[in-house]
């Protein structure tokens, strides 16, 4: 066992935190989330600039190679800098699926493109009835001449209004919920017979409801086979919980750090309300919240590229814990501010926000508990 | 012992039942049902007829203009009036300045005060929190000199909520620095259009706007505006905050917004069946409902007390520890029900016509969950009233 950064993984981790200091602090945080598109081209050019965008990218495309290490190193400090551009969409989950699963053409087209910053995606999922369970396809693709016709809905499709292009899962056979007969198809953001109900999200990020009235796309798009979408799917998502896990590990330290910090500051009644021993344990208890949640980021960073049963049961348990801390966190930095935990002027309750909205990201703690319940099920069975 | 309600009760609580549905304006009730943010001129028509029907103030003596009602017709007031969506009477006016008026103010000021509080024509707001005294209160530092005929008033008061509605604004402050801190306080009533008055909104963590902060700039106060007697201002706050009692344990509030958690709960589905059919959450939902039920039954008991004479202390900070915790918890679960529809947040606009995104029955929710996580921390933040039990329970 080694928790040892290498001397490229620690110039990373300088290299994001100066990016963090230099461009997100608040007001730029604020300006950028306050604008038309909720994202700076100009960080998204930097990003590129510095490689971060072809990290984890295959080198046959362009890519670096890196591995889950260096997302989590990036992931962890855009947390802290709760930095708005579509790097998950687009890099984790987006490229994800494109390596894993698109032809060879294909990849060799669009990857370098993600590298170099030139292509945004989303990933288009969820549908309100099937809640977390992306299974619950009733979105359909039927073949038509030498391509297929989407037709139906997706719900709060994250990044999706400033994307290039968006995958989506449809269902091409199997019967509602069979996870057998998903496929997975890129769609560009302006094909014919693509809706966009564009918002704001609690975050202050950008998200859309998509209806597909009838969108064609050619057989070349799809990804990962016919009816075969699940698997590769689940993978992507796995990815996308030990990123956001690491984010959350990074917002959490910030709370952490400033909730700290206030107790030594601020004075009631002649004395530090860190000296009330009440508030001691509370902060102790955020202090042991965020070192379990990250002991199970790196767990399921660490297990991203072993076997899918292992990798599924770490993620599940690390969406678990991760929701559970980043809730009392949020909550207990928000009341040992007082009053000014409440104000929109201070970083807090940014913070706590973007928690939120990582434990509805794949799945809020209450249905990875009940999933992780069910694999030890399947396993004693 | 008997918990049933006698004859004369249920009688009155059909009463009560037919006149809100006979009167409550439609479009009122149903914002209040979608926890959408209400206006003054809103909460004002609906205390205009409770106004007019002689149940302004429901809490109070009938010889100062309340209804004189016991303990179990106030109950079944607040709980009638939740149930059927009526807005919440604003309580800076009815439960907080009217009873310290009408118990130590002078016969003019009840006179003057007390009649445009029932009728809705002033609306106060609470200037106790100062930016360096918050759970120390007893430090505050605004202060007050005698000039003739006036108090001239310098300092800063923050949190007001409504500061930037209100008509008066109950303040505590400083009027002597020698004596111990509690003795120096004195509580005076300020109008807010006296010159050198500055209200600055505060943005909360919902995006709202409901609290400011409040900067008093040389602010001439006539010296008959003094409630009782230079100095014991924290006496009479002290008891103002005893004395918010009834509302405090939101028992009403909540299970109106239980309520509407379960109605979420059936619309909204998991696996092809509806939420509330999902073991863990509809065991955390009956979890949270036997809580309120115990709440419940701990209000009417130290109610009771408290009609029979025995005053009531630490036993309130115990109803606002356990109605605070219970309402955050439903507003989480609320948002829980919600599953990705709890990220959308967009906040109403002028002229904005579509739709809101996502199902109607989530409008509102995740405001009042971020905008709940204030019941622990006012009105003397969970910490504070643990303290104070502390010193019950240990005898300390
Ligand atoms: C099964 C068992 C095995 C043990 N084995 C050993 C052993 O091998 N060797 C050995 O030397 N001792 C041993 N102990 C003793 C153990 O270390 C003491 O019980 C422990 O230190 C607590 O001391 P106490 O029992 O006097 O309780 P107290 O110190 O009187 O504490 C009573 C309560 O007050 C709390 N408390 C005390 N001070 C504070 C404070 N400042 N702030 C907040 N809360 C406070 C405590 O947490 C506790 O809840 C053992 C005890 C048990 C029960
Ligand atoms: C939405 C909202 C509306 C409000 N409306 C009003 C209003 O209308 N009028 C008004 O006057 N005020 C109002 N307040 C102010 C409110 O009463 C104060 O915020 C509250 O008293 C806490 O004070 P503080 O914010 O200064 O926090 P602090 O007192 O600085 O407390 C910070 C943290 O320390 C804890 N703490 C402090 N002392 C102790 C101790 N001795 N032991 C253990 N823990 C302690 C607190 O519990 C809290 O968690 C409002 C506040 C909010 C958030």
């Amino acid at each position: 066992m080694d928790f040892d950064y290498s001397d490229e993984q620690r110039q990373l981790k300088d290299g994001v935190e100066r990016f963090v200091r230099e461009r997100y602090q608040f007001d730029q945080w604020k300006k950028i989330a306050a604008s038309e598109s909720g994202m700076s081209e100009e960080n998204w050019r930097q990003m590129a600039e510095l490689g971060w965008l072809a990290v984890s990218l295959p080198e046959a495309h362009g890519g670096l190679g890196g591995g889950a290490v260096e997302t989590m190193i990036i992931m962890e400090g855009f947390g802290r800098g709760l930095v708005l551009e579509p790097y998950l969409s687009t890099v984790i989950l987006g490229a994800t699926l494109l390596a894993r699963g698109a032809p060879e053409a294909l990849q060799a087209e669009l990857l370098p493109k993600i590298g170099e910053g030139r292509l945004k995606l989303a990933l288009a999922i969820a549908e309100h009835q099937g809640r977390y369970n992306f299974a619950d396809v009733a979105l359909s693709a039927r073949a038509e001449g030498s391509g297929y016709v989407l037709a139906g809905q997706k719900c709060v499709v994250l990044d999706a209004p400033q994307a290039d292009k968006i995958i989506v899962s449809a269902r091409t056979g199997g019967g509602a919920r069979e996870a057998q007969g998903i496929s997975l198809f890129l769609v560009d953001r302006a094909a014919r017979g693509l809706h966009l109900r564009a918002y704001r999200t609690l975050d202050r990020r950008r998200a859309a409801d998509l209806a597909f009235d009838n969108v064609r796309v050619d057989a070349a798009s799809l990804i990962g086979g016919r009816d075969r979408g699940h698997g590769l799917l689940s993978e992507a998502i796995d990815h996308g919980i030990a990123a956001v896990a690491a984010e959350a590990v990074g917002a959490m330290q910030c709370l952490h750090d400033a909730t700290n910090d206030y107790l030594k500051t601020r004075k009631q009644f002649g004395v530090p309300i860190g000296s009330f021993q009440v508030l001691q344990h509370r902060m102790v208890d955020m202090h042991i919240a965020l070192e379990q949640a990250r002991s199970l980021a790196l767990m399921v960073n660490m297990k991203l590229d072993g076997p899918a049963g292992e990798r599924a049961r770490a993620a599940a348990a690390a969406k678990v814990q991760i929701g559970q801390s980043a809730r009392f966190v949020g909550q207990q930095a928000v009341q040992l501010h007082g009053g000014m935990g409440m104000t929109d002027e201070l970083t807090v309750g940014h913070y706590k926000k973007r928690l939120m909205m990582i434990d509805v990201l794949f799945g809020n703690a209450e249905h990875h508990r009940r999933r992780f319940a069910e694999m030890e099920g399947a396993e004693a069975a | 012992m008997d918990l049933r309600f006698s004859e004369a009760e249920i009688a009155f609580r059909d009463e009560v039942r037919n006149f809100i549905n006979d009167n409550l304006p439609a479009d009122i009730r149903a914002k209040v049902r979608r926890q959408v943010h209400l206006e003054r001129p809103e909460i004002d028509a609906w205390q205009k007829i409770l106004f007019r029907r002689g149940w302004g103030a429901p809490g109070w003596p009938v010889e100062h203009g309340g209804t004189g009602w016991s303990v179990v017709q106030r109950h079944i007031f607040e709980e009638e009036t939740a149930a059927l969506d009526c807005p919440p009477q604003s309580p800076f006016g009815l439960s907080m300045v009217g009873p310290v008026i009408y118990t130590f103010g002078s016969e003019a000021q009840k006179g003057h005060y007390l009649p445009r509080i029932v009728s809705a024509e002033d609306w106060w707001c609470q200037g106790y929190s100062e930016p360096g005294s918050g759970s120390d209160l007893a430090s505050l530092r605004t202060r007050a000199v005698v000039d003739g005929e006036d108090y001239i008033v310098n300092g800063h008061k923050i949190w007001t909520t409504q500061a930037q509605f209100a008509d008066w604004m109950f303040c505590l402050v400083r009027t002597d620095f020698e004596v111990k801190q509690q003795e120096g306080i004195s509580f005076l009533l300020i109008d807010m259009k006296s010159p050198g008055i500055e209200v600055r909104p505060i943005i909360t963590i919902d995006e709202g706007h409901s609290v400011n902060e409040v900067f008093l700039d040389n602010v001439r106060v006539p010296r008959r505006n003094l409630i009782g007697r230079e100095g014991k201002g924290w006496t009479y706050a002290k008891f103002l905050l005893g004395n918010e009692r009834t509302g405090i344990a939101q028992v009403g509030g909540s299970k109106r917004r239980l309520r509407r958690l379960k109605e979420i709960a059936r619309a909204e589905h998991v696996d092809g069946r509806p939420l509330i059919d999902e073991p863990s959450f509809r065991e955390r939902l009956a979890q949270v409902e036997i809580e309120l039920m115990a709440l419940e039954y701990t209000n009417l008991r130290f109610l009771a007390d408290a009609a029979s004479g025995r005053p009531l202390g630490p036993e309130t900070s115990v109803l606002k520890i356990r109605g605070s915790e219970i309402g955050q918890r439903i507003s989480e679960l609320a948002v829980e029900a919600l599953g990705h529809y709890a990220l959308p947040y967009e906040l109403p606009r002028e002229g904005m016509n579509e739709p809101p995104v996502g199902p109607e029955h989530g409008e509102g929710l995740v405001g009042t969950y971020l905008y709940g996580r204030a019941y622990t921390i006012y009105g003397g933040s969970n910490e504070i009233q643990r303290n104070i039990i502390a010193k019950m329970v240990l005898g300390l």
